[in-house]
């Protein structure tokens, strides 16, 4: 029985790339400077997004269409926090967990009524209802958003500042998140969960509350976000309405579908690769979404799975062209 | 001898259109009791709405003496009510084994387990693999299920059913879509199977129900026309007129 593949997908890939990643303030030294390590960890905060956003369109098949939002409400909550005095890095995540969870089960206890195209219309609805409300915080800076002129302490070190620990601390935020999400896809409610994407009458006939399973996969989803949101704060020292927009979270699925839907490394590779791609063709070129369209198109139309789908693909026919040889 | 499931006076309408009407039925511990009936007679209407999946608007429906009218459909899975369906509705993409293992884990604990690999939950495989055992399905139990004959399928629900040990169990029209050979072999499966969990049976096919039945129910127009041990069904006009398409005489 394949257990770890179609829902899995290879670990050691996942590894590599977290490796790949640890190594980049030392490459930095060399080349990219801060310039870089600030994009790679911007890559990797919207990374976990994805791999949380996965949970939902990969293993549940629920298409969220305001995923961002959870981003913007953690980055708004920290954002508020700081700018209200409060600095403790560990409390504020607590409020960044409460708040998202809260927002979670709300939005979604009613989303999850419907399915199909009104669950994405009303998760959209959701996602712009919280967008606006952030434009609307005229003390926080309304439309434009506000600067935040200090950051918070992490037990009383500097491991959330952008020029202090904050790099190793996202990064082993990602690795804590890619590591559990992987956990849950192949655990027995991942597996209810992808039971219930194909078959939900059929599930719910075995004795499944259908509605449960995805109710508590929506809160998982939304609380990692948030937390998402929580490390752009700090990374970013800056806290906008566009962090929320729906254009983020059409992103977050591009990222998602990319990299391949319900793959165990899809949702981070297709954030690595869709940032990378986005600096470097917006360098050469003003309209690059011109380019990435069509690239995207190419993917999908033919590496079922994604980028993480091709990957494991080219592994294989490679490693049976090696033993064939041997 | 108590009723294991019991219908009484369940009715059902979709605007003018009656579909259940007044039902009465009971299933007792052991036994066959198949529906039958021409298209359109509500056979399936009346399934769904003890399966939970339609609210009728009279009626109660008791599962071991408990009023289960109200259950949502996972609560009465739960509370021992097994179904397979008209069409088969396994999990395409998962493993046989892995089929039985998602059913047999509604009855085993909470599912809502985040971190252990189900895949690797010996417990729950074993109870799975002695479902499929069951029905002798164990060779096949790595094979993708959208990859199974049909007939297989139809063995691989049935083992979904059985593995949470229901007390009772809807079948809805297990035969169809099966080669003889294999409705045949079905038929004997399910006549060792009711010795243990009795069955409600609604099935086009007349070998099989009056090989497998101990009572038949003739539903027509949503309602019962006659009800009784097969000989005397099927000797009854009425009953004849309705399904064999008969005249009166």
């Amino acid at each position: 029985m394949e257990g770890g593949k179609g829902a899995g997908g290879s670990a050691a890939l996942g590894f590599g790339l977290l490796v790949a990643l640890a190594l980049v303030p030392l490459l930095s030294q060399v080349w990219g400077g801060t310039y870089l390590t600030s994009l790679v960890m911007q890559a990797m905060i919207l990374a976990i997004a994805a791999i949380a956003l996965d949970i939902l369109i990969g293993h549940a098949g629920l298409v969220s269409f305001g995923h961002a939002a959870f981003v913007g409400l953690g980055a708004y909550v920290t954002g508020i926090a700081i700018t209200e005095g409060l600095t403790d890095g560990m409390a504020i995540l607590a409020l960044v967990v409460l708040a998202s969870a809260a927002f979670a089960a709300v939005t979604g206890a009613i989303s999850l009524r419907t399915s199909g195209v009104y669950f994405i219309m009303i998760t959209l609805a959701f996602g712009q209802m919280l967008f606006f409300a952030f434009g609307a915080l005229a003390q926080y800076g309304g439309d434009d958003g506000m600067t935040l002129w200090e950051t918070s302490t992490l037990f009383g070190t500097d491991a959330l500042q952008a020029g202090g620990g904050l790099f190793w601390v996202v990064l082993a935020t990602l690795a804590l998140v890619w590591g559990f999400v992987g956990r849950l896809a192949v655990s027995r409610f991942g597996r209810v969960l992808r039971a219930a994407k194909e078959a939900p009458v059929r599930v719910a006939c075995m004795g499944f509350s259908v509605f449960r399973f995805r109710l508590v996969a929506y809160v998982v989803a939304g609380v990692i976000a948030g937390v998402a949101g929580f490390l752009l704060a700090h990374q970013a020292e800056f806290v906008s309405p566009a962090a929320a927009a729906w254009q983020r979270s059409g992103d977050l699925i591009i990222m998602v579908v990319l990299g391949g839907m319900g793959t165990r490394n899809g949702p981070l590779l297709g954030a690595l690769v869709f940032l990378g791609v986005e600096v470097t063709l917006s360098h050469l070129l003003e309209a690059w979404r011109l380019v990435f369209g069509p690239l995207l198109i190419l993917v999908v139309l033919f590496a079922r799975g994604g980028l993480a789908g091709g990957l494991d693909w080219a592994v294989d026919r490679w490693r049976t062209r090696v033993q064939a040889r041997a | 001898m108590s009723a294991v499931l019991e219908i009484s006076g369940l009715a059902k309408r979709f605007g003018s259109l009656v579909v259940t009407e007044d039902v009465s039925l009971t299933l007792e511990p052991r036994e066959c009791h198949a529906l039958i009936g021409p298209n359109g007679a509500g056979k399936t209407t009346l399934m769904q709405q003890v399966s939970g999946l339609l609210a009728p608007d009279a009626g109660t429906i008791r599962l071991d003496g408990r009023d289960i009218t109200e259950a949502s459909v996972a609560e009465r899975a739960r509370a021992g009510l097994g179904r397979c369906f008209q069409i088969s509705a396994v999990i395409p993409e998962f493993s046989a084994l892995e089929n039985v293992a998602l059913a047999a884990q509604a009855h085993d604990g909470t599912s809502f387990r985040f971190f252990s690999a189900a895949a690797e939950d010996e417990a729950l495989n074993a109870r799975a693999m002695a479902a499929l055992d069951l029905l002798e399905l164990a060779d096949r139990a790595a094979v993708r299920a959208g990859a199974l004959s049909h007939g297989e399928r139809r063995l691989l629900e049935l083992a979904m059913a059985l593995v949470g040990e229901p007390h009772a169990l809807l079948l809805d029209e297990p035969m169809a879509g099966l080669g003889r050979a294999e409705s045949l072999a079905l038929t004997e499966t399910l006549a060792e199977l009711k010795t243990e969990v009795p069955l409600l049976l609604v099935e086009h096919d007349m070998e099989a129900v009056f090989a497998l039945a101990d009572r038949v129910s003739v539903l027509v127009y949503g309602r019962v026309l006659a009800s009784g041990p097969p000989d005397s069904v099927r000797a009854d006009p009425q009953a004849r007129a309705a399904y064999l398409g008969e005249d009166v005489a």
